[in-house]
């Protein structure tokens, strides 16, 4: 079912989506007490990036140019699959939350192949770590759907995220019942977006020694607007799960329309906020611990929908 | 009653910080909170005030958050050990383990005949409670993570005992009480002991029996 009235929210998303890791950055930068760059830099960059040429190496093929796209499609057709506006997404059908998973694997799994394809054991390694640490998140997320699915009974992303879900809805009026699920859930889902969008306790998006980068060594390859298209991917990946986070936290179908969208922006930023403040008070995970803090991430989620199956 | 399950939910949380870290420091201070939270609990959960209540409550936070954690530090301290460096079974593992306690234990609760008028919750937590105790006394080597899940154990069993607190005489869970204080303080000697016999907190060495 296509629900044209949610085009301008999502629009808005897209628009304001290189805003959050400025905003995450000049956090961290305010709370370690430096000036930081401007909230705009991202801007900034994919500006100068689009202006200039992709350079590929002669080890490259096909995929890897095709990769920066795919990771576009995927990120932007995810952000279509929520109900960004609070009532209802552009596209919705039972069972979307499985395509929503799938599209930012198969974005994942494009940008993997990418960085195998330039033949630089960095960039495989990279792709081999990143790959890893995919496959620890992904439970986590279905299981944080799983109990939103036994919380609302309905089976498509709208339902899930929408009516009576929230848990402030929860949390004040009556169906209390739920509260701690769902807070159980938003944690469970912070925690896998730290790790889906390279952020510290996994990935440092700041560091540049290759045997470190997770993310940014997979991409080192790629220039001008190619490279622009991963940033601009990364903090649409960025948005759409802090829509997910501020969805689960914060019901909007019972508040009028142009409240919604100040609160929803307010949300997100509140989660860039949110990981800035990660950033500067946790130090990087080893490599071997990062499964499992991923495993206590489902178990975050599982907890929650067996104290939904408990009543 | 929200704040009562609040407070379950966070019991359980407490047991899963004390499977999934490494560091002795942490595994105390987990189990210190969750002997706040089961202090807090008797008053969440009544309806009606009494001295037994409350003198339950004091005397639970008492023990179970300042005076045991204090002890267990003190040991940490004296025996100068910081981890848990090799425990049976590793702590992701310990962990999955811990969320299928957590299910058995839910699964269970649901068929027993409960008295009416207590949280939901109660039951399945203080299951999921002693199981997870039982699960870190046997995984790990370090004598005060042992101790720590002794204590673990002995928090399910009190939340057991907490479905019939208008039932239970004041003196019987002053006397548990006392009784927990008792066995830590031996166990926190032997722990003593065992450092300074072998050089090292591990119980893995105490495999024979000597004069």
């Amino acid at each position: 079912m296509i629900a044209w009235t949610a085009i301008p929210a999502l629009l808005l998303v897209l628009v304001v989506a290189p805003l959050l890791p400025g905003i995450a950055t000049k956090t961290k930068s305010w709370l370690t007490g430096r000036r930081g760059p401007p909230v705009l830099q991202l801007y900034f960059d994919l500006g100068k990036l689009w202006r200039k040429r992709s350079t590929y190496s002669r080890t490259t093929t096909w995929m890897f140019r095709l990769a920066p796209l795919a990771l576009l499609v995927t990120s932007v057709g995810a952000a279509c699959l929520l109900p960004l506006d609070g009532r209802s997404a552009l596209l919705g059908f039972r069972g979307d939350f499985i395509a929503f998973a799938s599209l930012l694997a198969v974005g994942r799994f494009a940008l993997v192949l990418a960085g195998l394809d330039t033949g630089s054991s960095f960039e495989g390694m990279g792709a081999s770590r990143d790959a890893t640490f995919a496959t620890f998140a992904e439970p986590a997320l279905f299981l944080g759907f799983v109990t939103l699915f036994l919380i609302s009974g309905n089976l498509s992303l709208t339902g899930m995220l929408g009516v009576g879900a929230g848990l402030l809805s929860a949390w004040i009026g009556g169906g209390g019942h739920a509260a701690p699920a769902l807070a159980l859930i938003t944690i469970s889902l912070f925690l896998v977006l730290l790790a889906e969008t390279s952020r510290v306790p996994v990935d440092d998006p700041a560091t540049h020694l290759e045997l470190t980068m997770i993310h940014e060594v997979i991409v080192l390859d790629h220039s001008g607007p190619d490279l622009a298209c991963i940033l601009y991917s990364s903090a649409v990946k960025l948005a759409v799960l802090g829509a997910l986070v501020v969805g689960v936290l914060v019901p909007r179908t019972a508040l009028p329309a142009p409240l919604t969208g100040l609160v929803f922006t307010g949300g997100l930023v509140l989660v860039a906020v949110a990981i800035g403040i990660v950033e500067s008070v946790m130090a990087r995970l080893r490599l071997s611990r990062v499964p499992q803090f991923l495993v206590a991430a489902a178990v975050l989620s599982t907890l929650g929908a067996l104290l939904v199956l408990v009543r | 009653m929200p704040a009562a399950d609040l407070l379950l939910v966070l019991v359980v949380l407490a047991d899963f910080m004390v499977l999934g870290t490494s560091r002795l420091t942490t595994c105390i201070r987990a189990i210190a909170l969750q002997g706040l939270m089961l202090g807090a609990l008797p008053i969440a959960l009544t309806q009606h005030w009494s001295l037994h209540i409350v003198g339950l409550a004091v005397g639970s936070t008492v023990v179970k958050s300042l005076v045991l954690p204090w002890f267990l530090r003190r040991a940490i301290r004296e025996a100068a050990v910081r981890r848990e460096v090799e425990p049976s079974i590793g702590f992701t593992l310990s962990l999955v383990l811990g969320i299928a306690a957590v299910a058995i234990a839910f699964g269970v609760s649901q068929r027993l005949p409960l008295p009416a008028g207590v949280s939901e919750l109660l039951v399945p937590v203080a299951l999921a409670t002693v199981i997870m105790g039982f699960l870190t006394l046997t995984t790990r080597s370090k004598a005060v993570t042992q101790v720590v899940g002794y204590l673990m154990l002995e928090n399910g069993i009190y939340l057991f005992g907490l479905t019939s607190t208008d039932r239970v005489p004041f003196l019987v869970e002053i006397g548990v009480l006392l009784d927990v204080f008792v066995a830590v303080f031996i166990m926190g000697i032997v722990v003593f002991h065992i450092n300074r016999e072998f050089d090292s907190l591990s119980s893995i060495r105490l495999t024979e029996l000597r004069d």
